[in-house]
């Protein structure tokens, strides 16, 4: 990757233009009032199509994605992203739909609902799903308004608290705060497990459900799943399964069967979609039967979802089949449990044990630390890796760990890669044994080196001005 | 069968991984997975598909939807999209990167967000932009709650009856489980009522006020003096706007607005039967940090070199968790980049023809619908841009069958009993008059 410092703006002179429009061959029309016109014209750039072209290519090579190597980065799921899944979302045939068109010019769209809402419910156990959710975090909150809409219809107005794992991601209490629930923490055990003995004690008839994720981020079956479920159901509230971390689970066990009534499905993560940088995703919601009438009061997005999103992952699920759907969690629990074993004698690892598809480090067993020198963090390590041409973990995620290192290779991750995964990992550890202060300054081959955030945040600077 | 494409594993790699692990086999990982829930479901999926299989198959889906003439707007505009966007778009390494979160190798997505924001900036005459959300309706749902958390103890947003449907629809779902109370302001004569937007003020208690810039019924509504009563009552005003149409309107800023929203699609993005899309939202500087969302700022790295970060984010929901005031995390990335491409190529001047066009082609179809009878037009004289609604005297039933046969996807009902046309630049002129000879003839 190299450095290129460039902005589209500082690339536009007077006159030129990167557009090929039609000859207007209307009669002009009568112009606007101008009162409701703007001012004056707004400032974007003038370049040539070339000029593009070029800048955002330039712009792509100081970028690291899927295709480019590892991402061994917890609890995102960071697979392979098929391409046939790209041809099939870019067909004219979809692209072209205006969303308000009826059923009888949709009848193609609405089979790949209906196909792909009948796959996810045989892989999780779910009755139906709704896709209008644009993500992972539209999912929960759509999940968590079925939630509260469930107990209203029944007329229980009193139930608005939420009980989540100190675990859990930070969209599950946030999502729960913007739906109107208050959250109510329960600890986790020594061994990295939800309390049941804590939990027991804040259920009651004001609880509207409890938010899981199974395995939980640190890696860890919750082996109580089926008593949390029957207690939380026993005092009256609904159990939501955040799918997040739903890909060692394919095809070997369903939320629906350990309990859950109500999920979200990550597209972008468990069935392959690209992360596009940040989004589009979609983060369609299952619910169990019973629930399937509280669907209709609830409206969470303009149309019918991240319908691009929805066709690659039901490709995605054609290409495997029910054979590899299998494979899936398999090879990624086999690659997470082969990486942790290889590392667990220079980093630290609180909780031992078989884990899932992601296991959580607290930092370096040896980080370096001297009198006068400061050891070095997780997040030196991370910036290491990026050094070796790796993606850094997850870091300082979940709060449980000061010096949290939390990773997950994914099934479409080579045995070679794994493996100088693993060297480099020994290597940096070996390094901040003996030279910390060398990776205080990591990177040093990327196109920039750490950059001043604090600077950043205390004189934000969130806008080019065209001068 | 053969082992999927996408699975590098070779039985000698299982074999070594497990015996390092120290287990004979994968189950023994599941170890601890209650034996109740492990593999007791008979999957009932179809085996896998050859990569020409799918392809058929989709082929096939996608040929039963006939090919339509896109007449209509409503929330969703056919624009054209220059080849250049989805070239780049489709480049892997910014398809399939990550949230930038480790910024020395996310330089490419921080920049193309950057310069986003700024162009957004731009159109909307506003201070501060955020990286996108998800869509236009769910953004404006994120300023009705933004409305909420700035103003303290104010529980009420009110919404122009002007506002499309769908995103009247998705705010009230957001209002009724964050407990905010939505109260309506009706449309007469073309335009949100001030008067009836006065009266509704005058009961307190409003945080925020969400219009239309340009209305349900197509109407480019004169928002003069709005400002001055909204901010008077201690409230926000939140405008909805088209972003296409910014190139060559009012802008938010200038009528005086703390919030801009809306949705992204206009700028190039395909219809895709309603996604992926992007809302935007951009505010004035004084609400900066209250506003939902990924910000990216400008910043400086070790040796001096311009870098970017993201930024501000001691308001996002990780670092908030139950007390945050949004939930969202991630944004629409790639749909940024792609409208950055879009605004990059069309320019100032492109954007203007793109208007220009749209104008032109819907002001020329509508007098010759209006000149077929068999329309009233329930606004007369009233400025529109590119989309319009007319009253038929008929049923429009035989008139929208002809239509479709003929492939034109145009004259969509709305709840009021009117039809809505739209014309984009990708509309000829030929296809215009032949639409007009059908309904002429229906």
């Amino acid at each position: 990757m190299k450095y290129y410092n460039e902005l589209i703006f500082e690339l536009s002179r007077k006159g030129r233009t990167g557009y090929s429009l039609p000859v207007n061959r209307f009669p002009a029309a009568e112009g606007l009032p101008e009162g409701l016109c703007r001012q004056s014209a707004p400032e974007l750039p003038e370049v040539s199509e070339p000029d593009v072209v070029r800048h955002y290519t330039n712009l792509s090579q100081m970028n690291f994605g899927v295709d480019t190597g590892f991402y061994p980065l917890g609890s995102c799921t960071m697979k392979y992203n098929p391409k046939i899944n790209e041809e099939i979302a870019a067909m004219p045939s979809f692209a072209g739909l205006h969303p308000l068109m009826h059923a009888g010019l949709t009848k193609g769209a609405l089979e790949v609902y209906k196909g792909l809402n009948r796959a996810l419910a045989e892989i999780t156990g779910m009755y139906t799903f709704t896709f209008d959710p644009c993500a992972g975090a539209h999912g929960e909150l759509t999940g968590l308004m079925i939630m509260r809409q469930y107990h209203m219809q029944r007329g229980d107005y009193g139930r608005r608290k939420v009980i989540v794992p100190d675990s859990a991601h930070g969209t599950n209490p946030a999502s729960a705060a913007v739906c109107g629930l208050e959250v109510v923490e329960v600890k986790s055990l020594p061994d990295g497990r939800v309390d049941v003995d804590a939990l027991k004690e804040l259920l009651d008839d004001t609880v509207a459900g409890m938010m899981m994720t199974n395995p939980n981020t640190l890696g860890l079956f919750e082996n109580r799943i089926g008593e949390i479920a029957s207690l939380v159901h026993k005092c009256g509230g609904l159990m939501y399964y955040d799918g997040a971390n739903m890909n060692p689970l394919m095809g070997v066990v369903r939320p629906g069967d350990m309990g859950f009534d109500i999920m979200h499905l990550n597209l972008h993560k468990t069935f392959s979609t690209p992360h596009g940088g940040g989004g589009p995703g979609s983060g369609p919601v299952g619910v169990a039967k019973k629930l399937e009438d509280c669907l209709g009061e609830i409206r969470v997005s303009g149309f019918h979802g991240n319908f691009g999103v929805i066709l690659r992952a039901y490709a995605y699920i054609l290409m495997l089949g029910r054979q590899n759907l299998a494979k899936v969690g398999e090879y990624s629990v086999l690659a997470a449990n082969y990486v942790k074993e290889c590392l667990k004698d220079v980093y630290k690892l609180p909780i031992d044990g078989p884990c899932k598809h992601e296991f959580v480090f607290d930092g370096l067993l040896d980080d370096g630390a001297r009198e006068g020198v400061p050891g070095a963090t997780t997040l030196d390590v991370a910036k290491r890796l990026l050094d070796y041409g790796f993606h850094a973990p997850t870091i300082y995620f979940p709060l449980l760990f000061h010096q949290a290192l939390m990773i997950e290779p994914t099934e479409t991750e080579s045995k070679e890669t794994l493996d100088r995964f693993i060297e480099v990992m020994r290597k940096i550890a070996a390094e901040a044994a003996s030279d910390p202060a060398m990776l205080h300054d990591a990177p040093h081959s990327t196109p920039v080196s750490r950059p001043d955030e604090t600077a950043a945040a205390r004189n934000p600077i969130l806008r080019y001005v065209m001068s | 069968m053969a082992q999927s494409a996408y699975f590098p594993h070779t039985e000698e790699d299982v074999q070594a991984m497990l015996e390092r692990i120290g287990v004979k086999d994968i189950d023994q990982l599941y170890a601890d997975v209650p034996a109740r829930y492990f593999r007791k479901h008979a999957c009932k999926l179809p085996d896998a598909l050859s990569e020409q299989e799918v392809r058929d198959f989709f082929t096939s889906l996608g040929s039963m939807d006939p090919k339509m003439k896109v007449f209509v707007g409503y929330g969703a505009y056919d624009h054209y999209t220059p080849s250049v966007i989805p070239y780049i778009t489709s480049r892997s390494e910014f398809l399939t990167a990550y949230t930038p979160y480790q910024c020395e190798i996310s330089q490419g997505t921080l920049r193309y967000i950057f310069e986003y924001q700024s162009m957004v900036c731009s159109l909307t005459g506003m201070d501060v932009s955020n990286a996108s959300l998800y869509d236009g309706p769910t953004a404006a749902a994120e300023a009705m709650m933004m409305c909420i958390a700035c103003t303290r103890k104010k529980t009420r947003v009110l919404l122009s009856e002007g506002l499309l449907p769908h995103v009247i629809a998705v705010v009230e779902t957001y209002a009724r489980f964050h407990g905010v109370e939505i109260g309506h302001v009706p449309v007469m004569g073309g335009r949100t009522c001030p008067n009836c937007l006065r009266a509704e003020l005058s009961k307190g208690d409003v945080a925020g006020v969400i219009m239309p810039q340009i209305n349900r019924f197509g109407l480019i509504e004169d928002h003069s003096g709005y400002a001055e009563t909204i901010h008077a009552s201690g409230a926000l005003m939140v405008e909805y706007c088209d972003p296409s149409a910014l190139a060559v309107l009012k802008t938010p800023g200038e009528w005086g607005a703390d919030i801009a929203v809306g949705d992204g699609q206009p700028l190039g993005i395909p219809l895709c039967y309603g996604g992926p899309y992007l809302g935007f939202m951009a505010v004035r500087k004084d609400y900066m940090r209250k506003m939902p969302g990924r910000i990216v700022g400008q910043t400086v790295d070790k040796e001096g070199r311009r870098a970017f970060v993201l930024t501000l984010q001691a308001r996002e929901q990780h670092i908030r968790r139950e007390k945050a005031t949004s939930n969202i995390c991630s944004n629409e990335s790639l749909m940024a980049l792609w409208v950055t491409v879009y605004m990059s190529l069309m320019g100032p001047g492109g954007l203007r023809e793109v208007n220009k066009l749209s104008y032109d082609g819907a002001h020329y179809l509508k007098e010759q619908l209006l000149s077929t009878g068999k329309f009233e037009d329930p606004f007369p004289g009233k400025p529109f841009l590119k989309e319009f609604v007319l009253k038929p005297r008929e049923f429009p039933g035989l008139m929208q069958r002809n239509l479709e046969q003929a492939g034109y996807f145009a004259a969509l009902e709305t709840p009021e009993g009117y039809v809505n046309f739209c014309v984009t630049e990708k509309r000829t002129r030929e296809e215009v008059d032949a639409l007009v000879k059908i309904v002429r003839e229906a």
